[in-house]
């Protein structure tokens, strides 16, 4: 241990290492790619992982959607292929037969299935948009990131049907003057006129909503359009310890018994499961990380397996100087620490310049994908990873310096001074 | 300084073994300056390894200033040499990575003295060497003679009992090696004992005393008058 705080080891150490230039930089290159790949593999991996999660930020994780198809199988006296209506009162049975939910909302849509969308009309401005019939409730399953000034639908408005809308991007460029504030305004969707509340952030993910979109209250929405109780599908959040896949299977089993639809029935309700989804996406990122983990410790090996082969060479070349130094009165235990040293002290040099370098090489990554569709965030190695990383290679690094070490004390002095 | 006792070494060479000392006996007291003289597979080189520790003795017992050498491992013999002896090598075995005053430190390196008393001591011994201003040169950049001098003044640095020279005039002209052998003997004149194993009578000459060997047991051992290597030069 003394001999690693020495200053003189060290001067050795650069000494003998000097020596051979090329040979050193080269085998250090060795070292310093495997742990370089290590670095920006794993580091990727985890931006993609980080990309992913960001593009999901805005839904719950453990959330699903169900919706009703036409029964395929005959039941009840039903023939088969009747179309299904979900209804508002489902609402009220699934939150209390299935106890998992945390949140459902009802929504509905004019313009997304088949129907044509809400014609809307501001002044000179005319365009087509979907329009959303929604609770206040979906906020809560997915983000609705409206921009200052302007608000979501609340309980007020659906409690009292007021009109009042909240637009897309889009919507709000195509009809708004550019720097006209919409909150406050109206619009005339399907010849009513709405007051705009508030201006959405479109996000990407999380269903087939876009830029356009224009969200009224459920309430305005049905009598708007006559719907009743139709309900278009069901958005449900579970809680987060609840398994969304069994909450699913619940879900959709409730909602045939309601609507008498076969148990064996299994199109006549559709579903989506973001939570299962996710799980690909997030085993697919855990696969990568694990596969970098794995490439990345097999080339630092080899790496590492290249600094004993050199030093092996070199301490076969040293033979006579490594007798000179033992003639001097070099121990067996100094010779064999020092050759371990130069082992360690170049894996290591060879491993902060790769890491040093993966993380230039993530970086650069990073900015080249900012703006692109690319799911890649904030490129990152854990440090523990990258200390666990080195550490390895400070362990590998000795046990392969032991081999050459070993080597240089096994040749006696004599048979080394007499090398020639 | 160095008392040697029915002294015998045999290697395996095959199958046979080839008895290379057959029993040495011989005294050397302090501030001798003895040559070993002897043909080619006389045993002179194996005596000198002994002697350095470099290689053990199979029977009889060695006594240097007072210590039994015995029961020597690796760390231990390490430990003599470097407290002991100094050596001085046919082909000098500088390191060629290190300067000339580097070299000459480094034998204090494994003393553990600290670097500044180091490049202190071998900056004096490299001005008896006269080779001060050579200092920062690497061997690459010197002349035999001048690496011989290096070598020697490497061998003193750790203020041995004893200088072991094996053959240190043998890769030399003749010049040089009259310059080499005069700083034998002076620093033999200040006191030092030292053995020069050579082939070269004239070489011998140079010296205070004589030991012959002849297929591993000395011959003759006699005392001569020395013949300063200054007057050749």
């Amino acid at each position: 241990m003394m001999l690693m705080f020495n200053r003189d080891t060290w001067q050795e150490i650069f000494g003998s290492i000097k020596k051979n230039k090329a040979r050193t930089i080269i085998t250090v290159i060795g070292v310093l790619w495997g742990i370089f790949i290590y670095i920006v593999l794993s580091g990727a991996a985890k931006g993609l992982d980080n990309g992913f999660e960001e593009r999901f930020e805005d839904v719950a994780m453990n959330s699903m959607f169900a919706w009703a198809q036409q029964t395929s199988v005959p039941y009840a006296g039903f023939k088969t292929g009747r179309p299904i209506q979900l209804k508002l009162g489902d609402v009220q049975v699934l939150n209390t037969r299935v106890p998992e939910i945390q949140y459902i909302a009802p929504r509905i849509v004019k313009g997304v299935f088949g129907d044509g969308p809400g014609s809307v009309v501001r002044g000179q401005r005319t365009g087509t948009y979907n329009v959303y019939g929604d609770y206040p409730v979906l906020s809560k399953i997915a983000t609705q990131k409206i921009y200052i000034g302007g608000r979501f639908i609340n309980e007020g408005d659906t409690e009292e049907d007021r009109k009042v809308c909240v637009i897309g991007e889009r919507t709000k460029k195509e009809l708004f003057a550019k720097d006209e504030e919409p909150v406050g305004k109206y619009i005339r969707i399907d010849n009513v006129f709405f007051r705009v509340i508030g201006v959405k952030k479109y996000e990407e993910g999380g269903g087939f909503g876009d830029d356009g979109d224009i969200n009224i209250p459920f309430t305005t929405f049905k009598k708007l359009y006559n719907t009743g109780d139709n309900v278009g599908w069901l958005a449900i959040a579970a809680y987060d310890d609840a398994d969304v896949m069994q909450v699913e299977v619940d879900v959709k089993n409730i909602l045939k018994k309601i609507h008498q639809i076969s148990p064996e029935d299994d199109r006549a309700i559709g579903s989506f499961n973001l939570g299962e989804i996710f799980n690909k996406i997030n085993g697919f990122a855990k696969g990568l990380t694990f596969l970098s983990l794995v490439v990345g410790i097999a080339t630092i090996i080899a790496g590492v397996i290249g600094i004993g082969n050199i030093l092996l060479i070199s301490v076969k070349e040293r033979t006579k100087e490594l007798g000179v130094r033992r003639a001097l009165g070099a121990t067996p235990s100094e010779v064999r620490g020092q050759i371990i040293l130069e082992s360690v002290f170049l894996t290591m040099v060879a491993g902060i310049f790769g890491i040093v370098l993966g993380s230039f090489v993530l970086r650069g990554i990073d900015a080249a994908t900012q703006d692109t569709d690319i799911p890649y965030t904030n490129p990152t190695v854990p440090i523990p990873y990258v200390v666990g990383a080195l550490f390895i290679m400070v362990v590998l690094g000795t046990l392969i310096g032991l081999i050459p070490a070993q080597r240089a004390v096994s040749i006696k002095p004599i048979d080394a001074l007499r090398e020639e | 300084m160095i008392e040697i006792k029915d002294l015998h070494k045999s290697y395996k060479v095959g199958k046979s073994s080839l008895h290379v000392l057959k029993g040495i006996n011989i005294n050397i007291e302090g501030g001798e300056l003895v040559a070993i003289m002897g043909s080619s597979g006389s045993g002179k080189s194996t005596l000198l390894n002994i002697l350095g520790m470099l290689d053990v003795a199979d029977k009889g017992s060695y006594t240097l200033d007072g210590v039994p050498i015995k029961d020597l491992d690796e760390t231990k013999a390490a430990k003599y040499r470097n407290k002991f002896l100094g050596f001085v090598f046919q082909s000098f075995n500088l390191i060629n990575y290190k300067t000339a005053l580097e070299n000459v430190a480094l034998p204090l390196y494994y003393q553990r003295i600290s670097r500044k008393v180091r490049q202190k001591t071998a900056m004096e011994y490299l001005e008896k060497v006269g080779l001060a201003e050579w200092a920062v040169h690497l061997p690459s950049e010197l002349s035999g003679g001048q690496k011989q001098r290096i070598a020697i003044a490497r061998a003193l640095a750790a203020q041995p009992k004893v200088l072991l020279a094996d053959e240190p005039t043998g890769a030399l002209d003749s010049t040089t090696s009259y310059e080499v052998m005069q700083l034998i003997q002076e620093i033999n004149d200040e006191g030092k004992t030292i053995l020069v194993v050579t082939h070269e009578t004239d070489i011998a000459n140079m010296c205070k005393r004589i030991v012959l060997l002849k297929d591993g047991v000395i011959i003759e051992d006699k005392k001569v008058t020395q013949v300063r290597a200054s007057e050749h030069v």
